[in-house]
C-alpha cells in the first residue's frame, strides 16, 4: 500500500478508507506528520506534534481492525487539538507562558470522546493566549500564518485549528468560540467551523476563558465533517453542570436533508455600513443561491445587535478577571524565580507570565465587578444579554436560521491591527450575538476575494437548533465548489 | 469600670463542615487527617478547565438545617464566586452564595442561666473550604489542599447576642442542632466548627448601633467567650477614652489571648461577588422540602421540653442530657427499657455512665461496656430493692469493667440484697453487745447513733442487708 495523499480529503473519505482497510490508520498518521515537518514551519499551527502518541494510538486502531474490532466512527482519522484542551500527560498551555511546563493529569471531555471514537490526536494547536484575540497574534508563542496568503492572519483566536485544516495537517480539529474563534478564523481560512449550542458540548477540561460564553466545537473541511465530528463531541456531561442533557441530533444526516419548507431571516443589523464590499457580494450571492435550492428568504430584525460588542466585552472580561485568577504560581505553571513576599509571588508571576491581553482583560473585568459598580456595568450587560437573547427568540418565530456574514472582511495582514486592540474587537461584530445569546451558528466558505482570500457565510439557529443549521450548510455546499479549493503548499 | 454603661451587640458568622462523603463541587473524600494533598482532585485543586458539580447531598444537608431553625428554604437561589488570592484558596475565588442564598430567616433557640433565648438568623448559605498552608520552622510553606472543597454551610445570625456567655451557649446549640441532625460532627478541634464574631457596644438604652469589629479565628467555645470578653474590654477602653471604635478585621490569637489588627476598612477586601458561571441556579422545589422535613429528628430544643414537661425532669438533668445528641439517645434507650421512672435513669447516667465517659459522643459505640439495656436492668433490680443503692453502684463498676449485665453478676456471685430477717436479727445483736457505750448514748436520748449502728451491721455483711429490715430491727433491738 502506497502512503496515501491526505491533502484536501474529507473525514468521512478518511474514516471509510481505514475501516475498509483501504489505508492503514498508522499510515495516514505518517502523512499527516510529514505534511507537519515539511509545512508547518511556514504555518505555526501546532505547538506540540505528540508524534509517538499519535503513531501509537494509530497502531491500536489498525490492531482492532485487524481483529474484526470496530474502533469507532472517526476510525484513524488524523486530529488537532487547540491547546486549551487539556490533555493527560500531554503539556497544556492556552497559548500563555504562564502555563508553560503544565501537565494535566486529566483529560478533557471531547478529547476522551474522539479517542473513544477512533480519532487520532497528533498535537496540540497554536492560539491567543487563553482564547483572547482575533488573529492568533497574541499567542505567546509564535503567529499563525493563513495557508492562503502568509503574510496575513488566520482569525483567532482558534488560529491554529482553523489554518491545520485548511493546510491539511490535519483532518479536522477541535477549538473554542468565546465570541467568534472558531467561526471567524474558519471564515478567514475557508473551511467550516461551529459552535454548536452553549451546553451542547461539554466544556470540562477546557481551559476557562468566559465560561458563560466558551463553546468547545469542530472544524472540518466541509459542512459534514464538522457534523461528523460534533456527532461524537455532543452531548450531556455529568461533569459540567451547564451541559444539556438532550439527546444529539443526527447531524450529517442533517447536511443532505434539503431545504424544502425551510425560512432563512436574513437580518438588516448585519448588512450595514463597514463590511468590505467584496464580503457583502459574496453572502449575498450565497443568500441567493440559498433561495434558489428553495428556501423562502425573510428579512428579519434583531434590534439590540448594536449592543452585542459592548455587552461581550463587559461579559467575558469580568468572567476572563475570574478565571485567571488560579494562575497565581503556587501550583502548577510558571512561578517567579524570586519573590521576597507573597504579594511579589502574585505580582512577579502574573506580571510575567501573562501576556499583553490577558493582562488588559483582567484589569478591564476587575474594574467591571467592582464592589457599587456590578449594576452599572455587569449588571446591565446581562440585563442586555437577555435582550439581544430575546431579539433570537423572537426572530426564530418568523424564521428557521439566519444567514449572515461571519467577518466584516477577508484576512488582514499580520500586525496590521495589533496597535488598535478596539478595532481589532470589531472583527468580532458578527459573531459575538450569537455567543452571547448561546445559539448554534456554523461558518462556511462562500466565495472568494479577487486576492484568493476566502469569505465566510454564517449560519445562525435556534437554542438546540443544529439540525437546522447543518440543512442549510450541507445544502448550500453541495450546490457549490468553494469548500473544494485548496490553499498551495508553501514552500 | 464602665462595662455596664454599655452594651454589647454581637452576631456571629458561623461555618460548619457538613459530613458528607465527598466534596461539594467533587468527588474526593471528605475525610478528615489524611495524608496531605491525597483528598484532591483537578476541581478542587483549581486545575484548569475543571469545573464543579453540585454534591446534592450537601444541599440536603443544608436544607435539613434551614428547615430546623424554621428559616425559609429558597426554591431558586445562585452560587457566586468570592475573589481573593491566598494560597489556600486555589481556584483564586471562593464559591460562595452572595444575594441568593438557600435560606434566610430563622432562629435558634436555647437556655442562658435558665433562660430561654432565642437568636434570629439572617441566612444560611452553601460555600466551600479551603485549604490550609503550613509553615515549618525553616521558612518554607506548604498547603495542604484535603481541606478545599469540603462543604460548609455558613450560619449567620443577627446581631441578637448580648454577652460572651450567650455567645457560647449559642454556639454549644448550633453544635447539638447540627449533631442531632447528623449533618455534622461539629468538631471543634478539627475545625469543623469555627466562628467569627461582630461585636460592637453602644450606650444602654440607645437603639442604635456602634461601629463594629470583626474577630476572626475563633474555633473553640473557651475562645468564644474570651475573644468576645477581649473584644467587650477593648472597646470600652476606646470609649472611656472618649475616642471612636475603628471599623476592622481583627484576628484572635487564642495563645496570647488578644486580638490584633488584621486590616481596616479602607482596606477591605473587594470580593467582586459576581454569579459563578459553571454552576446553574439551583432548584430546590416542594416536593425535595417535603422529604428533608420529614426525615427531621427530635431537635434538642423539643427533647429538652418533653424531659421538663413530661418526664419530669429538672431543667439542669434536660439540660446535660440535650448538650450531645448521643447522651439523649442512650437516656430515651434506657427509659425505654426499663420499668422505672425517667428520672432514676436520668441520675444514674448523669452519675455514673457520664463519669466514665470522656466524650460522651462514645456513648453510641457498638461496643460500649454498658448499653442503654444493660443500664435498664440494673437500675430496675435497684428500685425492685433486689439490690441497694450501694451494691447497684458496685455493680454498675463491675458490669462497666467487666462487660456483664446486672442480672448474671447478681445471680452469680450472690451479690443481691439480704433479706432474711433471721440473719439480719442476729448480726444486729452482735453489733449492739459490741457496742455498750453507744447502746447508752442512744438510750440517753442520742437517736442519731441509729446509723452508727445499722452502718455497722452493713458492714458486717458486706453491704449485703436489706437496708430497711436492718433499720427496723435495729430500733425495735434498742428499744
Amino acid at each position: 500500500m502506497a502512503r496515501p495523499q491526505v491533502a484536501g480529503l474529507s473525514i468521512a473519505a478518511l474514516a471509510d478508507g481505514v475501516r475498509a482497510r483501504k489505508w492503514k490508520a498508522r499510515d495516514l498518521v505518517e502523512s499527516y506528520l510529514d505534511r507537519i515537518a515539511r509545512l508547518d514551519g511556514r504555518l505555526g499551527c501546532y505547538l506540540l506534534v505528540d508524534a509517538d502518541g499519535a503513531r501509537a494510538r494509530a497502531d491500536q486502531v489498525d490492531a482492532a481492525l485487524a481483529a474484526g474490532k470496530d474502533p469507532g466512527p472517526l476510525a484513524g482519522v488524523p486530529i488537532g487539538l487547540k491547546d486549551i484542551f487539556v490533555t493527560r500527560g500531554l503539556e497544556t498551555t492556552a497559548g500563555s507562558k504562564i502555563l508553560r511546563g503544565f501537565i494535566p493529569p486529566y483529560e478533557s471531555t471531547v478529547s476522551t470522546r474522539l479517542a473513544a471514537a477512533g480519532a487520532i490526536a497528533l498535537g496540540k494547536l497554536n492560539m491567543d493566549e487563553f482564547a483572547m484575540g482575533s488573529s492568533n497574534e497574541n499567542s505567546a508563542f509564535k503567529p499563525v500564518h493563513n495557508p492562503w496568503d502568509l503574510e496575513r492572519v488566520p482569525g483567532g483566536s482558534s488560529g491554529g485549528s482553523a489554518a491545520s485544516v485548511a493546510a491539511s495537517l490535519c483532518a479536522g480539529s477541535l477549538g473554542t468560540d468565546t465570541g467568534g474563534s472558531i467561526r471567524q478564523p474558519a471564515s478567514l481560512c475557508g473551511i467550516a467551523g461551529m459552535k454548536p449550542t452553549y451546553g451542547r458540548v461539554s466544556r470540562y477540561g477546557v481551559i476557562a476563558f468566559a465560561s458563560s460564553l466558551d463553546h468547545p466545537g469542530p472544524f472540518g473541511r466541509t459542512v459534514e465533517d464538522v457534523a461528523a465530528l460534533l456527532e461524537v463531541i455532543a452531548g450531556h456531561d455529568e461533569l459540567d453542570a451547564t451541559s444539556i442533557p438532550s439527546p444529539v441530533g443526527s447531524y450529517r444526516q442533517a447536511c443532505a436533508a434539503g431545504l424544502s419548507g425551510m425560512r432563512v431571516g436574513v437580518p438588516e443589523e448585519y448588512f450595514q455600513s463597514g463590511m468590505d464590499p467584496e464580503v457583502e457580494a459574496a453572502v449575498r450571492a450565497a443568500i441567493d443561491e440559498i433561495a434558489r435550492a428553495g428556501a423562502k428568504l425573510v428579512p428579519v430584525s434583531l434590534p439590540h445587535t448594536k449592543y452585542a460588542v459592548a455587552t461581550y466585552y463587559l461579559v467575558c472580561t469580568a468572567e476572563a478577571s475570574s478565571n485567571l485568577a488560579r494562575y497565581d504560581g503556587v501550583r502548577f505553571g510558571h512561578r517567579t524565580a524570586e519573590a521576597s513576599s507573597l504579594d511579589e509571588l502574585y505580582s512577579k508571576t502574573r506580571g510575567e507570565g501573562f501576556g499583553a491581553e490577558p493582562k488588559r482583560r483582567i484589569v478591564l473585568g476587575t474594574y467591571v465587578l467592582r464592589s457599587g459598580y456590578y449594576d452599572a456595568y455587569y449588571g446591565k450587560a446581562l440585563r442586555v444579554r437577555r435582550k439581544i437573547y430575546d431579539d433570537f427568540r423572537a426572530v426564530f418565530d418568523k424564521c428557521d436560521v439566519l444567514a449572515t456574514p461571519t467577518s466584516p472582511t477577508a484576512a488582514f495582514k499580520l500586525g496590521e491591527r495589533q496597535a488598535d486592540p478596539l478595532q481589532m474587537y470589531l472583527a468580532d461584530i458578527y459573531t459575538v450575538a450569537p455567543a452571547l445569546a448561546g445559539v448554534p451558528a456554523l461558518s462556511q466558505c462562500c466565495g472568494f476575494t479577487k486576492n484568493n482570500l476566502p469569505i465566510g457565510l454564517q449560519i445562525i439557529g435556534p437554542p438546540l437548533g443544529e439540525e437546522a443549521v447543518f440543512r442549510v450548510g450541507g445544502e448550500y455546499q453541495r450546490r457549490t465548489d468553494w469548500h473544494k479549493r485548496l490553499p498551495k503548499d508553501p514552500s | 469600670m464602665s462595662v455596664d454603661r454599655y452594651e454589647a451587640v454581637i452576631g456571629l458568622e458561623v461555618h460548619v463542615h457538613l459530613g458528607t462523603r465527598t466534596k461539594i463541587f467533587s468527588a474526593s473524600s471528605t475525610t478528615f487527617g489524611e495524608e496531605p494533598n491525597s483528598c484532591t482532585d483537578p476541581v478542587c485543586l483549581g486545575l484548569p478547565g475543571a469545573l464543579p458539580v453540585l454534591n446534592r447531598a450537601v444541599v440536603d444537608a443544608a436544607v435539613r438545617l434551614g428547615l430546623a431553625v424554621g428559616s425559609h428554604i429558597r426554591p431558586h437561589c445562585r452560587f457566586a464566586r468570592k475573589h481573593y488570592f491566598y494560597p489556600d484558596l486555589p481556584k483564586g475565588f471562593q464559591i460562595s452564595q452572595f444575594d441568593e442564598p438557600l435560606c434566610e430567616g430563622g432562629a435558634v433557640e436555647f437556655r442562658l442561666a435558665g433562660e430561654s433565648r432565642k437568636v434570629r438568623l439572617t441566612r444560611i448559605h452553601l460555600e466551600d473550604d479551603a485549604g490550609k498552608n503550613i509553615h515549618d520552622n525553616s521558612g518554607v510553606s506548604f498547603v495542604d489542599f484535603n481541606r478545599a472543597g469540603v462543604p460548609l454551610v455558613e450560619i449567620v445570625s443577627d446581631p441578637d447576642i448580648r454577652s460572651s456567655d450567650e455567645a457560647a451557649e449559642y454556639m454549644r446549640a448550633l453544635r447539638a442542632l447540627v449533631r442531632t441532625l447528623g449533618i455534622s460532627d461539629g468538631n471543634m478541634e478539627e475545625g469543623s466548627l469555627r466562628c467569627d464574631a461582630n461585636v460592637s457596644l453602644r450606650l444602654r438604652g440607645v437603639e442604635k448601633l456602634g461601629t463594629k469589629a470583626e474577630l476572626k479565628n475563633i474555633n473553640s467555645f473557651k475562645n468564644v467567650r474570651e475573644a468576645i470578653e477581649h473584644e467587650i474590654r477593648r472597646q470600652t477602653g476606646v470609649l472611656d477614652r472618649g475616642e471612636a471604635v475603628v471599623q476592622e478585621t481583627r484576628l484572635w490569637d487564642p495563645d496570647r489571648g488578644i486580638s490584633q489588627s488584621m486590616r481596616s476598612k479602607e482596606h477591605a477586601h473587594d470580593y467582586r461577588y459576581f454569579p459563578e458561571p459553571d454552576l446553574p441556579p439551583l432548584a430546590v422545589d416542594q416536593a425535595w422540602i417535603d422529604r428533608a422535613k420529614a426525615s427531621l429528628p427530635e431537635l434538642p430544643e423539643n427533647r429538652f421540653r418533653r424531659y421538663t414537661e413530661t418526664s419530669g425532669l429538672s431543667a439542669q438533668d434536660a439540660g446535660v442530657l440535650t448538650s450531645e445528641r448521643e447522651i439523649a439517645d442512650y437516656f430515651d434507650a434506657a427509659v425505654k427499657a426499663c420499668a422505672a421512672p425517667a428520672k432514676k435513669v436520668a441520675n444514674w447516667i448523669i452519675n455514673e455512665v457520664l463519669a466514665r465517659v470522656s466524650d460522651p459522643r462514645a456513648l453510641a459505640a457498638a461496643d460500649l461496656p454498658v448499653p442503654p439495656a444493660a443500664l435498664a436492668e440494673l437500675v430496675d433490680l435497684v428500685e425492685n430493692g433486689t439490690l441497694s443503692g450501694k451494691l447497684g453502684k458496685d455493680v454498675f463498676s463491675r458490669m462497666w469493667q467487666e462487660k456483664r449485665r446486672a442480672g448474671e453478676i447478681v445471680a452469680s456471685e450472690s451479690v443481691a440484697v439480704v433479706s432474711d430477717a433471721g440473719l439480719i436479727e442476729e448480726t444486729c445483736k452482735k453489733v449492739v453487745a459490741a457496742h455498750p457505750d453507744e447502746v447508752a448514748r442512744y438510750k440517753g436520748g442520742q437517736s442519731k447513733l441509729l446509723g452508727f449502728f445499722v452502718g455497722k451491721v452493713m458492714k458486717e455483711m458486706g453491704g449485703k442487708a436489706n437496708p430497711k429490715t436492718a433499720n427496723e430491727l435495729m430500733q425495735k433491738l434498742l428499744g
